[in-house]
């Protein structure tokens, strides 16, 4: 910024605030400027997929906090399952598409979404919605599928996982949102945030026999984190998670979850299932290392009700 | 010279039967629905018989028509419909090509003990209950398997380069595709056949198919007497011998102005090769031929059969039984997992020719071919390799495209209660019994929950089996992260049986108010 404009804007701004101070009474400039102490996690209940992401965002500051003009944005969601959206496996493909649009309207140069499919990958982007979610909302949906696709990354703070091959677009893009949907596991008991970036990358095996909840939080510690993390708790799978039996699996819980902090959001996420943050391993190991906060008390929530 | 308008229609007709056969082969993005597999390999001759006999409806009847057509026309079919009759006229007009001065055909007599014998040794064991010599020589089946084994990955590795290249400028509609290979025992009987079709069709044209394919045989007893033939006018006749040297069944006879008319392909390359017009396609000129019998060379064909069917019978006397005998190493399966659709391994491997059309299609990659798993008779027929990958639960394309009737359509809520095998933990392999860290892959994976989590030491929680719910997918096996042996794997259903339904509760859970 040139001095020039610098000086200008600064004179402005204070001419403003002179206003505001003549015609109203001080405290309230601060009020009404976007929240002095930002909020750390944001939950939100009752509306729409949509509606609630909209509300919840804009309680973040809204969608330009995280994403600025020109930028690549991955938008990482759960497509894991070969199933229809009603059953809870994957994520909402009315939220998905709505952080899309966001994203696109903050000026992101490309949206990107993918995910390491368990089931076989063309269904599950067709099935969960997701793939035509995303298109109509002007972002790209791109294949996880082969090897080739995912590049070796170093993870030095990992305690055993070290290294990881994490897909291309994870390095190359500048924004990552995490759009998990809240699920019951049957390993780890509960997925979301921190569980979701297992789709980042290729080689899930080594994960799960080499302490799989030490691995989930190690990856926490790769440097390139999401800035925000979206779960999905509309409806929410409380039994025979990951992939479910049947809808009989799932209570509509009509609930999202916000926060830049992946562990605190997981605790909270825990709650919301009627689980103790404590008991699923890698909530604690991961507040441990220090890749977020599991101490909810601590933290400026907004809770926003529909 | 131009070629005549005959030949003209044959190669137009060859080439849009090549391409629709390739292309469901080659087609990994399930562009092809699957609706027209059946009208695309509606006239392949041995797939067609066998369905025939097991179904004995019009939808089946391809075979009758080819025969009728080669009662009228000659062996159309190994011109126009064969698709490995095909790719050997591809090979063929390549060597051609490259070989451009080297006389390559001309007449040649024919090997009538081999391909009558092979013919009558393979009816005779198809006969008495054995598939294995059709589906080895069937020639839809080769180019199945040669197509599933070595086109498609070739074609595959081609479109993993063009989708690196346009991938990097953010163009994602070619992606890039795993390829993967198969057992490399597996390798053999496709690479043989390969090998064997393209140097002969290179160097000697329609050799193969006149004296090894026992359709091209069968179908040559018939074009003997067909309606229209090619025919040669001995008037107008120079004996300048062009045409046999035009013709790649190597079975026009120029001295004695005749035609060998069980080899004769009706690919009509003769007809324009004639500068005196004297080879024409109609109806037969009138003309009593001598015939001599010879009746040493009949005994002599007579007695091979006998010896091999002899041969054939020992064969299948030491044969591995299904379900073989568990063996010591590796999980302890005591029968191969056959496929969806198949309904019992019995019925599957008296049906299936091995065509490989299966495998190509599995989008999970999970139908391989087998080696020894259904002992030697069945070697090359599909099986479920759930260390390649598993069963996808909402797929039931393998069921709905099998030529044969080998496999039979599955409605997909029944293919869901179809249990193909049975899932067996080894808790002695298992990471959270040796390493004593949570795992759970296999429960994560199993669609019906038939692999639970319980509880176990601590925190930890460990895999176990409601057998009757299990429907045999592989999920968990594919999933289960130990090596060199799993700690969970389907041991076959020699008979597939029907699961029982997942029962299913309501979960129920407040949920109207923040609970932190």
């Amino acid at each position: 910024m040139k001095r020039r404009i610098f000086l200008q804007r600064t004179a402005g701004a204070g001419l403003a605030a002179g206003a505001a101070l003549m015609v109203g009474k001080p405290g309230e400039l601060f009020a009404s400027a976007p929240q002095s102490k930002p909020y750390d996690l944001v939950a939100v209940m009752g509306g729409t997929p949509e509606a609630m992401f909209d509300l919840g965002i804009q309680s973040l500051g809204g969608i330009g906090n995280f994403v600025t003009k020109g930028q690549k944005v991955v938008v990482k969601p759960n497509i894991g399952w070969d199933v229809t959206p009603e059953k809870g496996a994957n994520t909402n493909p009315a939220l998905v598409k709505r952080i899309v649009e966001h994203c696109i309207r903050a000026g992101a140069n490309e949206v990107y979404v993918f995910d390491n499919t368990c089931d076989d990958w063309l269904k599950c982007y067709s099935s969960s919605g997701i793939e035509k979610a995303v298109k109509s909302a002007g972002g790209k949906m791109v294949p996880g599928n082969t090897e080739s696709y995912y590049k070796e990354i170093s993870i030095p703070e990992g305690k055993i996982l070290k290294s990881a091959k994490v897909h291309e677009l994870i390095l190359d893009c500048e924004v990552i949102i995490n759009v998990p949907v809240l699920k019951h596991h049957s390993s780890t008991k509960m997925s979301a945030a921190l569980k979701n970036m297992m789709g980042a990358v290729w080689d899930r095996k080594y994960w799960h026999s080499n302490n799989l909840h030490q691995c989930i939080a190690d990856y926490a510690m790769y440097s390139k984190k999401p800035v925000l993390n979206v779960i999905d708790c509309y409806n929410v799978m409380l039994k025979n998670g990951p992939r479910g039996v049947s809808v009989d699996d799932v209570v509509q819980m009509k609930a999202q979850i916000l926060s830049a902090d992946w562990v605190a959001a997981d605790a909270a996420a825990a709650k919301m299932m009627n689980l103790n943050p404590e008991q699923i391993d890698y909530i604690p190991i991961a507040h441990k290392m220090g890749a977020g906060n599991m101490n909810l008390e601590s933290l400026n929530i907004n809770r926003i009700k529909m | 010279m131009q070629s005549s308008i005959l030949k003209r229609i044959r190669v137009f007709l060859a080439l849009v039967v090549f391409l629709f056969i390739s292309s469901i082969f080659l087609d990994f993005r399930d562009l092809v629905p699957d609706k027209y597999y059946d009208s695309i390999l509606f006239f392949q001759f041995i797939p067609s018989v066998l369905r025939f006999l097991d179904l004995s409806v019009m939808a089946a009847s391809g075979f009758i028509i080819v025969i009728i057509l080669t009662f009228i026309t000659g062996r159309t079919y190994c011109s126009v419909l064969c698709p490995l009759g095909i790719y050997q006229d591809i090979v063929s007009r390549i060597g051609g090509r490259v070989r451009k001065k080297y006389r390559r055909f001309g007449f040649t007599r024919p090997f009538t003990i081999i391909r009558y014998g092979l013919l009558g040794i393979t009816l005779v064991v198809t006969l008495s209950g054995g598939i294995y010599l059709i589906s080895l020589l069937d020639p839809y089946s080769i180019f199945g398997r040669i197509s599933t084994y070595f086109f498609k990955p070739a074609f595959l590795v081609l479109n993993n380069l063009l989708a690196g290249i346009v991938n990097k400028y953010d163009v994602y509609t070619i992606y890039k595709v795993q390829v993967k290979t198969i057992t490399v025992l597996a390798y053999i009987i496709p690479s043989v056949f390969l090998f064997l079709v393209t140097v002969f069709s290179f160097r000697r044209g329609r050799l193969y198919c006149n004296t090894l394919c026992p359709v091209g045989t069968f179908l040559g007893l018939i074009s003997k007497i067909s309606l229209f033939r090619i025919k040669i006018e001995e008037s107008s006749c120079s004996r300048c011998g062009r045409c046999a040297l035009a013709c790649k069944s190597s079975c026009i006879d120029f001295m004695n102005r005749s035609l060998d008319l069980s080899r004769c392909v009706s690919c009509f390359n003769c007809l324009s090769s004639c500068p005196d017009k004297a080879i024409s396609f109609g109806l037969p000129l009138r003309k009593v031929a001598e015939k001599t019998v010879d009746s040493g060379k009949r005994e002599f064909i007579a007695g091979t059969l006998l010896l091999l069917f002899g041969l054939s019978q020992t064969v299948r006397a030491k044969e591995v039984p299904v379900p073989k005998k568990a063996s010591t190493v590796r999980e302890e399966k005591t029968s191969p997992v056959c496929l969806p659709g198949a309904t019992s391994i019995e019925n599957f491997s008296s049906r299936c020719t091995a065509c490989s059309l299966c495998v190509s299609a599995c989008p999970k990659n999970v139908i391989q071919p087998s080696v020894l798993e259904y002992g030697l008779k069945g070697i090359m027929q599909p099986r479920m390799d759930y260390h390649k990958g598993f069963c996808n639960f909402e797929c039931t394309i393998c069921t709905e495209i099998c030529p044969t009737g080998a496999l039979m359509p599955l409605e997909l809520e029944a293919k869901k209660l179809t249990q193909l095998g049975k899932a067996i933990f080894i808790k002695d392999n298992c990471i959270v019994h040796t390493e004593k860290t949570d795992c759970g892959a296999c429960s994560e994976h199993c669609p019906t929950k038939a692999v639970q989590m319980i509880p176990y030491e601590g925190n930890l929680v460990i895999p176990e089996v409601t057998n009757d719910i299990c429907i045999g997918c592989g999920a968990c096996e594919y999933a289960c992260p130990t090596t060199p042996f799993k700690a969970i794997f389907v041991n076959g259903n020699v008979q597939h049986v029907a699961a029982k339904k997942p029962q299913t509760e309501k979960a129920v859970l407040k949920t109207d108010d923040f609970p932190f």
